[in-house]
């Protein structure tokens, strides 16, 4: 681990001052994600900035929606009272991810902000990762990619992302509330995370200084009939291999609308809108999510090891809508 | 078993009762201090102690053209930087063959050439006063090298015949069978992953060398290192009471070991290294990645006519590896013509090195997933495949068995675990969406017995020490000996404390091989039946239970300890047999019919292993060894790349190992067996066969729920996706 | 039976709970080891045990770090990058809480802060500082009576090696605590962040649900 100044301001506009005061100043709130990556000489900051007394910890209903504030630690988020059953699909990504103790520590934007778990980004004695370095190559495209993303990918990287969270948020429309010495801008979820494209360093749609302070999911998301599940080799505890997040509006037994996003197939978390449009004025029976299933594939790019993930997508995905749309 | 027990009248055997770890509360208290533990900077004794960090290569052949240090030594708390260009030179010591040292080739001597010949290998050390400062330090090396291209698939390198073993004609008998099975079966290379990390703290007196240590076996140690240094073993001390887990890792001196002397020497101070997680997967070592051939042939009975069984595994390029992949085929069942073949492939890779049930589980994998696949051939139920080729002796060797359980274990496991209740047909068990199937396969491992010492001390305080330099890596051999002293002495336990993991101790072997309570148990109950009669020669036997007696008899007669040392070697009653424990092992799986993923539900072990010392901890192990062929069969899997050398799974998040949450219902039953033969405590050993089987009845179940077989290890979800 | 305890490895954790490191505000090293701590200094070189060396530098960017750990007040002055983890073992002497992967992927260094189970490795001390810290020492009471949960661990045999046995068993306190023991099942899911290589599990679910129906 390089060495770094830690800092721990007290209000809002120091914490601003001292994130711009360094170009590679790095905020830390659990550091799950901060602290594995500075060991593995991955993140360098040269100062750390605890943002911790920042009072953004409440999850709330607003006049918008439910918001959550960005300091808010998974666990608390997923024990919130009358979640489940309001937002069952964000409470069970959230039971999903990780473990208690992680759960305990991650905040929720931390794990919004959190980097890919791929193998070459993460080990220091690889150099060929063009997140690390510019323009140093990918060696997870002609390596051991079974993990890696079939959708959102480009020729300079194939790296999952690895959120449950974020899936979930997806398909319950969430937008992010970034602020800044600048003051306060909403981003939705989906802008916010950025594709690889030539650019893989840049994962985020945010400038330097700017924290995401909460998540907010709209009045109207559809929430209570959503479904998180979750697919992987081991019985908890790891990384998804392939998730679903769905969530439905069932009026008299036809789907009136659907959300759609999936997890451990994408550069970032993977929106389906043409699945969901087949979906939309129909009972959801065996031929209609068949039909359905065709547009899954939409984009998929394989690679060497992860073709799998299009039929394993699209059978998780069936499973999660029969289930959310099982809910009374 | 017996219930909870933490005191027993000495007049009420000790053996055969589940006694709670003698050591359990030093374990959940913290005060059990493994190898990184014994020394902090702020002790009395650890204010300069410096912390040791080394870089590994990130190629995996060529060598060093340049090596920069300048950086690296100017930071923060750094004593001293060590590379080939400055390390001290050291002996390779090659003839001088420790414990699980390959018997062909030259062990890696740190910091001695500018030669890379694997990826992560030592090319420098950081010295520095903190952990953060030596690990930073290390990351500030620049290290140019001459990279050459690396040899690193195992697909397509050349293998190289290293032995085999015959008896009749195989060949023939598989050309002439009336039913054959003929397949492959390949296993990833599996690292041992013990959850503490492997570490050395080592300190210099003069020519006198200390080391707290992670070690399977201080003496081993002891002796390899003094080799490389120039030392008599006696000159180094090692130290090493609790082993947080090794399974074979800690069985042979690394790098890491001759590098934390090496500094500590150099920078006169206690030197500390700790491996890193990643560090691990490249540094002491794994189970080889094979791949097997079985061609079984059978008569018109489904009786074998013939097994033919190969296989390979990879090696480096400076160590030939071989384990005994093969030795259980040519008596596990009754076959009169049988041919094994053994090739390694040398890679640009560390050497591997013996892992839980080493060779043995891997052979078995092949060998009882060929069996299940002849019992479908020939359309019959795998149990009785195997009654009908039960032997009534070891045709190997040609040898009888000291005891062999095999068909009780089939019997009582198959009720046990409710066999009828399966479906013939493959693929036709559903619960809900999960397909379920059921699975078997036999398992073995040899039980061998080595030689031992152990020393008595009856001390004037009322105290009786038992001390042998043997480890207890985690069976609770401290426990066992305990229960074995007790008895042999006629002492209660509660008077008895069991001393481990020391060279000042009498001589023991490594734990390793399943045999340590066969050796050093042996060797405990030797030792103290004599001391006991030594002690009732001293006070009389009726005193001999009652320390206060004798306490009172020394005081009188002005003594102040009874020193009794002995010892036992391989018991002559081993002679003429084949000492092997048998089992059978019974798994269900359910698997999902959509996405493949894989739930192992039950398993049942059903096992002879002779006398059982202590069913709790035996049954531990036996539960341990499961969870570990769960993670062989499903999880596990060390992949390099090709390209360059580098394990993709240097993380304990990418290297999955199973969870509780992937713990299954089990049952496990010892069957009584009483051995006269495979030593004087009629043991037969657990930790290796708790592993063996465990994988083949898993794949056997899979292939049972599913109708598909996977003939590869870890079976992922992608392989079963209809 | 508890102690087999040896002159060669002596009393558990030592000395260090008993007295800070570092002067709060010089960060100069406090050189005086108590009489109980010369009586149980370890084996490693008792031949030369040094008086007031040279503490180990501090880093230019040391951080003074308050923490309570099993009810005791430590002032620390550390080095930014010092974890939690690395705080408690190597500057406080506590190696009860244990070093298995050093990247968040295995619960052998599960403590609790503020009473949550948290893992110590990523957590920085400095983040933490000003945090109550409860560890493997600090579980059983003054008279050295075992919590249930380590009691239950040992009567279930929960354990080979021991060496992830403090993190399961500050982690089961936890999940006990946080109601996630009322089935094995749930047990299984809500421990399977603290990996056992020996493979314990099975014996671990039956010592927290032992020790759950107990409490």
């Amino acid at each position: 681990m390089y060495p770094f100044r830690f800092q721990r301001p007290l209000s809002e506009t120091e914490t601003y001052t001292a994130l711009t005061s360094s170009p590679t100043a790095r905020a830390i709130a659990g550091g799950t994600t901060l602290v594995d990556l500075m060991r593995d000489t991955v993140e360098r900051p040269d100062l750390v900035v605890d943002i911790n007394p920042l009072p953004w910890r409440a999850v709330e209903t607003t006049g918008r929606g439910l918001r959550i504030g960005a300091l808010a630690r998974m666990s608390d988020v997923a024990a919130t009272p009358g979640l489940a059953a309001s937002h069952r699909v964000l409470v069970e990504a959230l039971l999903a991810s990780a473990a208690p103790q992680i759960r305990n520590m991650a905040s929720i934007g931390g794990n919004l902000m959190q980097r890919t778990r791929c193998p070459y980004f993460r080990d220091p004695a690889v150099s060929q990762c063009n997140k690390k370095t510019h323009n140093a190559g990918c060696a997870a495209i002609g390596g051991y990619n079974r993990e890696h993303a079939i959708f959102g990918t480009s020729d300079q990287c194939v790296a999952t992302h690895p959120s449950d969270l974020a899936v979930a948020l997806l398909a319950l429309d969430a937008q992010l509330v970034l602020r800044s010495r600048n003051g306060e801008r909403r981003s939705m979820l989906e802008e916010f995370m950025l594709l690889p494209g030539g650019t893989p360093m840049r994962e985020h749609d945010i400038i330097p200084g700017e924290l995401i302070a909460a998540v907010e999911i709209p009045a109207n998301a559809l929430g209570r009939q959503s479904r998180y599940i979750k697919i992987r080799d081991r019985g908890s505890f790891e990384f998804a291999l392939v998730s679903a997040a769905v969530a439905l509006d069932m009026r008299g037994g036809t789907v009136h609308g659907a959300r759609i996003a999936v997890g451990g197939v994408g550069t970032k978390p993977w929106r389906l809108r043409q699945v969901e449009s087949a979906l939309v004025g129909f009972p959801i029976n065996e031929d209609r999510l068949n039909l359905a299933m065709n547009h899954v594939a939409i984009g998929a790019k394989p690679l060497a090891e992860n073709g799998f993930k299009v039929e394993l997508l699209k059978r998780t995905l069936k499973r999660t809508i029969h289930e959310a749309g099982a809910i009374a | 078993m017996s219930g909870p027990t933490t005191q027993s009248p000495p007049e009420k055997p000790m053996i055969g009762i589940g006694l709670l770890r003698v050591d359990g509360r030093r374990k959940v208290t913290g005060a059990a201090r493994y190898a990184a533990e014994f020394l902090v900077p702020n002790q009395p004794n650890g204010q300069n102690l410096a912390y040791a960090v080394f870089l590994g290569a990130d190629i995996a052949r060529g060598s060093i053209a340049t090596i920069d240090i300048t950086k690296a030594e100017q930071a923060d708390g750094v004593v001293g930087i060590l590379t080939f260009k400055n390390a001290p030179r050291l002996h390779d010591a090659a003839s001088v063959k420790g414990v699980a040292d390959p018997k062909s080739g030259s062990r890696l001597v740190p910091l001695q050439d500018e030669h890379v010949r694997f990826f992560g290998q030592p090319v420098a050390l950081a010295v520095a006063r903190t952990l953060e400062q030596a690990q930073h330090a290390a990351s500030l090396i620049e290290v140019q090298y001459k990279a050459e291209a690396p040899s690193i698939d195992f697909d397509t390198a050349t293998p190289r015949h290293v032995g085999n073993t015959s008896h009749g004609d195989a060949e023939a008998a598989f050309a002439q069978a009336a039913a054959k099975i003929e397949a492959t079966y390949d296993i990833a290379r599996e690292n041992h992953q013990p959850m503490e990390l492997h570490a050395t703290l080592a300190e210099w007196q003069g020519e006198k060398l200390t080391l707290h240590e992670k070690t399977q076996g201080v003496v081993n140690t002891a002796e390899i290192v003094a080799a490389q240094f120039g030392l008599k073993p006696e000159d180094v001390t090692v130290i090493s009471p609790f082993v947080g887990g090794a399974f074979g890792s800690a069985l042979r001196v690394w790098p890491h070991t001759i590098m934390a002397a090496m500094a500590a020497r150099q920078f006169k101070c206690p030197v500390k290294l700790i491996l890193s997680r990643r560090q691990m997967v490249t540094s002491v070592g794994y189970r080889p990645r094979s791949r097997q051939k079985v061609r079984l042939g059978a008569d018109a009975n489904a009786k074998l006519t013939a097994i033919i069984h190969e296989a390979t595994g990879e090696t480096s390029s400076f160590e030939t590896y071989v384990e005994n992949v093969l030795t259980s085929t040519g008596f596990l069942h009754n076959c009169t013509n049988v041919a094994t073949r053994y090739s390694t492939v040398a890679l640009d890779t560390g050497t591997p090195t013996p892992m839980r049930g080493p060779g043995v589980s891997t052979g078995l994998y092949a060998l009882e997933s060929a069996m299940d696949e002849l019992a479908y051939a020939a359309g019959i139920d795998p149990i009785e495949l195997r009654l009908r080729n039960e032997p009534d002796k070891d045709l190997a060797k040609n040898l009888p068995f000291s005891s062999r359980a095999t068909k009780e274990c089939y019997r009582i496991g198959a009720q046990r675990f409710g066999w009828s209740k399966r479906a013939a047909q493959p693929g036709t068990m559903r619960d809900g969406h999960w397909r379920l199937g059921y699975g078997m396969a036999t398992a073995t491992y040899p039980s061998n017995q080595d030689k031992a010492d152990v020393r008595v001390i009856f001390d004037i305080g009322g105290t009786v020490r038992v001390e042998t330099a043997a480890s207890d890596i985690g069976p609770g051999t401290y426990t066992s000996l305990t229960q074995i002293a007790s008895d042999n002495l006629g002492i209660g336990i509660e008077h008895i404390t069991v001393d481990l993991g020391d060279t000042r101790f009498p001589k023991a072997p490594s734990e390793g091989g399943s045999k340590t309570l066969a050796t050093a148990g042996s060797a405990t109950l030797a030792v103290c039946r004599d001391a006991r009669q030594q002690l009732a020669a001293l006070v009389g036997e009726e005193n001999v239970a009652d320390p206060p007696k004798w306490r009172a008899i020394f005081r009188r007669q002005g003594k102040r300890q009874l020193v009794v040392t002995g010892g036992s070697a391989t018991a002559d009653s081993r002679e003429g047999f084949s000492c092997n424990a048998f089992g059978a092992i019974f798994a269900e799986v359910a698997v999902d019919a959509d996405t493949g993923q894989i739930k192992v539900r039950r398993l049942t072990g059903v096992y002879g292993l002779g006398r059982i010392v202590n069913p709790r901890l035996t049954r531990s192990q036996v539960l341990g060894g499961m969870m570990q062929g769960i993670g062989m069969a499903l999880l596990e899997r060390t992949r390099l790349d090709p390209r360059f050398g580098n394990p993709t799974d240097g993380n304990l998040a990418d290297y999955l190992i199973p969870v509780c949450k992937d713990a299954p219902l089990v049952d496990i039953v010892f069957v009584n067996e009483d051995d006269p033969h495979v030593n004087p405590l009629g043991v037969k050993g657990v930790g290796e066969i708790a592993l063996c089987g465990i994988a083949p009845a898993i794949a056997n179940a899979v292939y049972h729920a599913t109708g598909k077989r996977v003939r590869a290890l870890p079976i992922l979800p992608e392989n079963l996706m209809a | 039976m508890d102690d087999v305890t040896r002159r060669h490895f002596l009393h558990g954790t030592g000395i260090a709970g008993s007295m800070s490191l570092l002067d709060p505000l010089g960060g100069q090293a406090l050189a005086k080891p108590s009489a109980h701590a010369l009586l149980h200094a370890p084996a490693l070189a008792p031949a030369h045990a040094k008086t007031a060396p040279p503490p180990p530098p501090p880093s230019p960017f040391a951080v003074p770090v308050s923490l309570t750990v099993n009810g005791q007040k430590h002032d620390l002055v550390l080095d930014p990058r010092s974890s939690l983890l690395d705080t408690l073992r190597e500057h406080l002497g506590l190696t009860g809480t244990k070093k298995g992967c050093d990247q968040g992927a295995c619960g052998a260094c599960t403590v609790l802060v503020d009473g949550r189970r948290v893992l110590s490795c990523l957590t920085l001390a400095a983040v933490a500082s000003g945090s109550d810290v409860e560890t493997i020492e600090g579980v059983a009471d003054a008279h050295g009576k075992l919590h249930p949960v380590q009691q239950a661990f040992v009567d279930h045999d929960a354990f080979q090696c021991g060496y992830c046995t403090p993190g399961q068993i500050m982690s089961g306190i936890a999940c006990i605590h946080e109601g996630h023991a009322g089935t094995d099942e749930e047990v299984k899911e809500w421990m399977s962040g603290n990996l056992c290589r020996c493979g314990a599990y099975v014996n671990i679910v039956a010592a927290i649900r032992d020790a759950s129906a107990k409490s």
